[in-house]
């Protein structure tokens, strides 16, 4: 290893807090990285990840400010460096690529002065020469009609493309150093790989080192070759890619990996109990971090913070790091048995085509036919059955769902309830059998709980409007569901803004259970979740399916919780299903090149 | 592009000529008609149908509406039956008074309001921030009455340094009328800039939260660059229909502050023509107050149009 | 979520805050006393007629009538307070109802109350307030009912937009799906998400009728002499302002902290609900 790029020596970022106490966001951060090494920074949400990686430029958001420790970039200390320094090195030798390349690009600003300002401040280039340099870096990042897009504004890209501008434009400086943040997290699986590609390209090609930051270990693992695991803003394990995956070491490590559904092997992931600890809550100075969720835990974790432990080929932040390697394989999850499906058919869907654009009359009168968003859909979903609808953006599998939840009129074709009723209706003009038996779980649980309502409210609404009851009939249910959904009774006084993402979504799923339904359509209710809560949220889906005999439609892009939790899949590409079966069956031999392209981007 | 400019003429002029209609409407709605106010209360028989019928208002109101609209288009305003003059005199100079008090307001005002807002904003909190933020609140909230009536007595009878009250003939030399103007335009520019600021500073502050605000400052861009290319442009597109909106109110506000300040201009005209009960008058002048708040709106929406390249491709934005 | 109690804490957690509600407690509850504090009555006169500064007999002086300015400014504000408040309740209600409507239903309804709200905008609502009272007469109901009806305007744009903002979430959709009706949703979904921002609005709109309340006043259009009213004190007393201060200076502190207090409490409160954006103007 030659001398090292970067450096940071008990780095800690936080806040002053109002009695004037120092609050870490991220403490004692250690970390070497070498020229042209690659290290991926893993962490759930909250976890300090995006903070240490802006940190690691030297650059701290409104309202932080660095409590402690060093940062050494090519043996300079940053810290003690001027602005118009640290100007030169940001975007220069050491770039950022940011998560959401949409929202970082200057929407009044077309591409071109944007790369040329990137040129003018960090290249020795003289004007004449920004314009052919611009399109060479955009050829560099693959995009096509280089020529083209530099007259454009940020607005005229697809997602992708603006994440390759933001690459070209991190490139423009010759870093010796990229940073990236998240920056496939927005994009669809398949667009994802090619970026994927790009960026290894890019580092094996000029030998730039690399900090990626993510959530998705999968991701990581594709580009980096060193992982560092963040948990409640401190490295808690670090090491070579093969070595932490195979053999983690720390107790969190091992319960994050255990709760990442994988496509294959068909078990259910093992969630992790308890939330992690919010910064500035409780002082972890003189603590094992993870104590509270950890398995293991002995008197000593509570009594003295554990040091970094140097094992072969990784480190970890636990007394009992050489341990635990030993107890890795005690947490296996339980394989899932896929019940045979019941007789009796909840949902039948036939010739079914939905269109969004209302035919004018003059086309009307022409004969053109309507632009369909999805056509000739069929399926059918049994009791006790889920059902695994897969796709990318823009394949209409949500439009599918609200379509049988009514929210979307349908062009033709038939949709059928219980073997008898027609919901071929718009909502509102449905038997009210079938409003209370069809029910809706939302992907982002903090939109789809009214905040001005208590859990109360938001349980006891469908209730009173489905069946009635007397207030204390009503009450004594709603604390049955908190029950049965592994929620505290006392949360029935709270307000949404005071749970949890997990325990949102819990909500949500009760409040779609209290109305007794026979169908509930579940809309990517996992992918706003981080992987430890996903896994509790999948295992809660199974149980109450199995409690009540309940089937399930559950859209996702994410095949691999597909995998794990349905019977049935159908694959949907721009409006058309490619194909559908049992989900063994298509995942293990898929028949339709799309579903094997799909299957190939899954990391 | 050509369409959406189009578009927004067009609408322009509906909206105008529906104001019209509803200014007609109103005024036709009040008791009594300028005949009766001009020959009094009590007024009544042959006097009263005589001037009718030489005002032709013995003849239904939409038939008047259609004479006045036809008017209106010919570019003639009409007659006042109260101060038997043709109104284009009595408004032209007047109209003439108000537009550069609200112009030389406006140009003073909105470059000011620009820099102290992004100043503000800049420095969020900090004590430069709660000192222009305090006397913007002053500003804004102090009538302008009050702060016009502070104003004479502190630079015209304290100091002496300007004439209190404007006495001078509407029609007076533009050059007379400029060097009358000054507290006038002090008192209309200090609660302009008031609004105006608040706007931009907090416009400022979201856009300096942004993504691309950060990245900018990752790019290794300097400060004042980033602040002038990347911020301010993005903080003042959603600003540019405020102010026009805004300016368009604030001239409400130049009623109050020309009776304050005895300034022949429109304002002054309308509170008289409405004691003395000229309707015609006040009929014309609410038009053309209205239409200055089109055409107000109408520059803000070809600007913002000019300027967001987003808005350029949503085609038939409305 | 937010109680009364909730949101007079959130307002008071800021110095600024504190500072404006104070001002506006204090003010009303003189406005509900006064009556009973003033030393002198509102229009009885000193044997000496003319201008008389401050004295111990009258802390505030004498005006031009010889009448106590203290007295008078004490309770100048009456009026004007409770027909500004009654004016914003009606423009509040009015506007939001119509806003919230026409954010929720979309479509054609919303585009005919849009154009309406567009062409009400432009009429110069100034003129028309002078000409309906000069017409009408300056009665209470008459001048609550027009300020109401033309402050409302600017309400239907802010509560469109604000329920825009609110029928794209899940919740809404989620209440749809579940059958529930068009009243069920504005009032139990909508309404309770909105209410933060009309209640920004109404402190705003309160402080801008008080303005031009004053400004009626001081233009003769306001309340009738010799009740006392602090634009018409100004107003009447203005001229003589460098010989005799007093009788102008005291109700311009008045309505000027009655104003400030009200927009400090406004700013506070959009700042702790999180509403300090955009989207508030004049208009």
């Amino acid at each position: 290893m030659s001398s090292p790029l970067l450096t940071t020596e008990d780095l800690s970022i936080g806040y002053v807090n109002d009695q004037a106490e120092p609050v870490a966001v991220i403490s004692s951060i250690n970390l070497t990285l070498g020229r042209g090494e690659t290290l991926g920074l893993v962490g759930e949400s909250g976890c300090g990840k995006s903070t240490l990686l802006l940190a690691l430029m030297a650059y701290q958001k409104a309202g932080l400010q660095r409590l402690g420790g060093r940062l050494e970039f090519l043996g300079e200390d940053m810290v003690a460096m001027s602005a118009r320094d640290l100007q030169k090195l940001r975007g220069g030798q050491m770039a950022l690529i940011p998560q959401n390349a949409g929202q970082a690009l200057t929407p009044t600003m077309r591409i071109e002065s944007q790369i040329f300002e990137a040129l003018r401040l960090h290249s020795n280039l003289g004007m004449a020469a920004w314009r052919s340099r611009s399109i060479e870096l955009l050829e560099r990042v693959q995009l096509a009609r280089p020529g083209e897009m530099l007259k454009r504004y940020p607005h005229e890209l697809s997602g992708g493309q603006q994440q390759r501008v933001a690459i070209a434009m991190a490139l423009a400086g010759e870093p010796d150093l990229l940073l990236l943040d998240e920056p496939t997290t927005g994009l669809d699986v398949t667009t994802q790989v090619h970026v994927l590609d790009l960026l290894r390209d890019i580092v094996a090609e000029t030998q730039t080192a690399m900090i990626y930051v993510s959530h998705d270990i999968g991701v990581i693992s594709a580009v980096c070759e060193k992982i560092a695991i963040m948990y409640a803003g401190e490295l808690v394990e670090l090491g070579e890619k093969q070595q932490l995956i195979n053999q983690p070491a720390h107790p969190y490590t091992q319960g994050l990996l255990d709760s990442i559904p994988k496509l294959h092997q068909s078990r259910l992931p093992v969630g992790m109990e308890g939330r992690q600890p919010q910064p500035g809550l409780r002082d972890f100075s003189s603590q094992c971090v993870f104590l509270d969720r950890c398995g293991h835990a002995q008197p000593i974790c509570e009594q003295s913070k554990p040091g970094l432990l140097k094992l072969p080929g990784q480190a970890v932040k636990c007394h009992f790091g050489e341990q635990t390697l030993a107890l890795k394989d005690l947490a296996t999850g339980s394989q899932v048995a896929k019940p045979e499906g019941f007789s009796k058919v909840v949902l039948q869907v036939s010739d079914l085509c939905v269109s969004y654009d209302r035919p004018s009359l003059k086309r009307r009168i022409m004969g053109d036919k309507a632009d369909l968003t999805v056509q000739d859909i069929a399926f059918e979903i049994r009791q006790g059955e889920i059902l695994g609808l897969v796709g990318e953006s823009g394949s209409g599998k949500s439009t599918l769902l609200k379509t049988v939840a009514g929210l979307q009129q349908p062009l033709s074709g038939s949709m059928v309830l219980n073997e008898k009723f027609d919901l071929s209706y718009a909502v509102g003009k449905r038997a009210p059998e079938c409003q209370q038996r069809i029910q809706l779980v939302f992907q982002n649980p903090d939109a789809s709980l009214n905040p001005s309502h208590t859990i109360e409210e938001i349980l006891a609404r469908p209730i009173a409007l489905y069946f009635g009851g007397s207030e204390s009939a009503i009450s004594e249910e709603i604390d049955q569901m908190l029950e049965r959904v592994n929620l505290p009774v006392a949360y029935r006084h709270r307000y949404p803004g005071q749970l949890s993402g997990g325990e949102k979504q819990r909500i949500a799923i009760a409040r779609a259970l209290v109305a007794k339904p026979d169908l509930i359509l579940c809309d990517e209710i996992t992918s706003a979740l981080d992987v430890s809560v996903q896994a509790s949220i999948m295992k809660l889906l199974l149980r109450l399916r199995d409690e009540s005999q309940l089937a399930i439609l559950f859209v996702s892009h994410d095949l691999a919780v597909v995998n794990a939790l349905a019977d049935q899949v159908v694959v949907l590409q721009q409006g058309r299903i490619r194909e559908s079966g049992r989900v063994y069956d298509v995942f293990s031999s898929p028949e339709h090149e799309y579903t094997q392209s799909l299957l190939a981007s899954v990391l | 592009m050509l369409q959406l400019i189009a578009r927004r003429f067009v609408f322009a002029l509906v909206t105008l000529w529906a104001v019209s209609v509803v200014v007609f409407t109103a005024v036709e709605l009040l008791p009594g008609d300028a005949c009766q106010a001009f020959l009094g209360q009590m007024a009544q028989g042959q006097r009263l149908d005589n001037c009718r019928s030489r005002y032709q208002l013995d003849q239904p109101a939409q038939v008047r509406y259609l004479k006045w609209a036809k008017g209106l288009l010919a570019g003639d305003l009409g007659q006042s039956i109260k101060r038997d003059k043709p109104l284009k005199e009595i408004i032209g100079p007047r109209f003439r008074n108000t537009v550069i008090l609200g112009l030389s307001a406006a140009l003073l005002g909105i470059p000011m309001a620009i820099l102290l807002g992004a100043i503000a904003a800049l420095y969020r909190d900090q004590r430069v921030d709660i000192w222009i933020s305090g006397i913007a609140i002053f500003c804004m909230t102090v009538p302008e009455f009050i702060t016009g009536t502070l104003l004479i007595s502190f630079f015209a009878v304290w100091l002496g340094w300007l004439p209190g009250i404007v006495i001078m003939r509407a029609d007076a030399p533009l050059l007379e009328v400029l060097s009358n103007i000054v507290l006038p335009v002090i008192t209309l520019t200090l609660v302009m800039v008031a609004h105006i600021m608040r706007m931009v500073r907090t416009s400022m502050i979201n856009v300096l939260a942004s993504e691309f605000v950060l990245m900018g400052n990752l790019k290794g861009l300097p400060r004042w660059q980033l602040v002038l290319r990347h911020a301010l442009p993005n903080a003042l597109l959603p600003a540019i229909n405020l102010i026009a909106l805004n300016i368009a109110w604030l001239m409400g506000g130049v009623l109050v502050v020309e009776v304050v300040f005895n300034y022949p201009g429109i304002g002054r005209l309308s509170v008289n023509a409405i004691s003395d009960r000229d309707f015609a008058l006040v009929q014309a002048i609410a038009l053309l107050m209205a239409s200055i708040y089109i055409g107000l709106n109408l520059i803000a929406d070809l600007i913002s149009l000019l300027l967001n390249p987003r808005l350029r491709n949503q085609q038939g934005a409305g | 979520m937010t109680s009364l109690k909730l949101i007079l804490t959130a307002i008071g957690s800021s110095r600024s805050g504190l500072l404006g509600l104070s001002m506006v407690g204090l003010h009303l509850l003189f406005a509900l006393t006064s009556p009973w504090l003033v030393p002198y009555s509102f229009d009885s006169q000193s044997e000496i007629i003319g201008h008389i500064g401050p004295s111990f007999q009258h802390w505030g002086g004498l005006d031009t009538l010889g009448r106590d300015v203290l007295t008078r400014t004490m309770l100048g504000g009456r009026q004007a307070i409770l027909i500004t408040l009654l004016g914003t309740l009606l423009a509040v209600s009015w506007g939001g109802f119509f806003g919230i409507v026409a954010g929720y239903s979309g479509g054609r309804v919303d585009e005919a109350i849009m154009r309406c709200i567009d062409i009400f905008l432009a009429v110069p609502f100034m003129i028309f307030l002078l000409l309906i009272i000069a017409t009408y007469g300056n009665d209470p109901d008459v001048m609550i009912l027009t300020l109401g009806f033309f402050y409302g305007i600017g309400v239907v744009r802010l509560a469109r937009a604000a329920t825009l903002e609110v029928v794209v979430k899940d919740y809404v959709l989620s209440a749809k799906a579940r059958g529930e009706g068009i009243y069920s949703i504005i009032f139990r979904e909508i309404l309770p998400n909105v209410r933060d921002v009309l209640l920004v609005e109404a402190a705003m709109r309160w402080s801008w009728m008080l303005l031009a309340f004053s400004a009626l006043s001081f233009l003769g259009f306001g309340i009738t002499p010799p009740t006392p009213d602090w634009g018409l004190m100004i107003a009447s007393a203005r001229i003589y302002l460098p010989l005799a201060p007093w009788p102008v200076l005291l109700p311009m502190i008045a309505l000027s902290s009655l104003i400030i207090g009200i927009n400090l409490t406004a700013d506070a409160l959009a700042k702790s609900l999180g509403l300090d954006r955009i989207t508030r103007t004049v208009i």
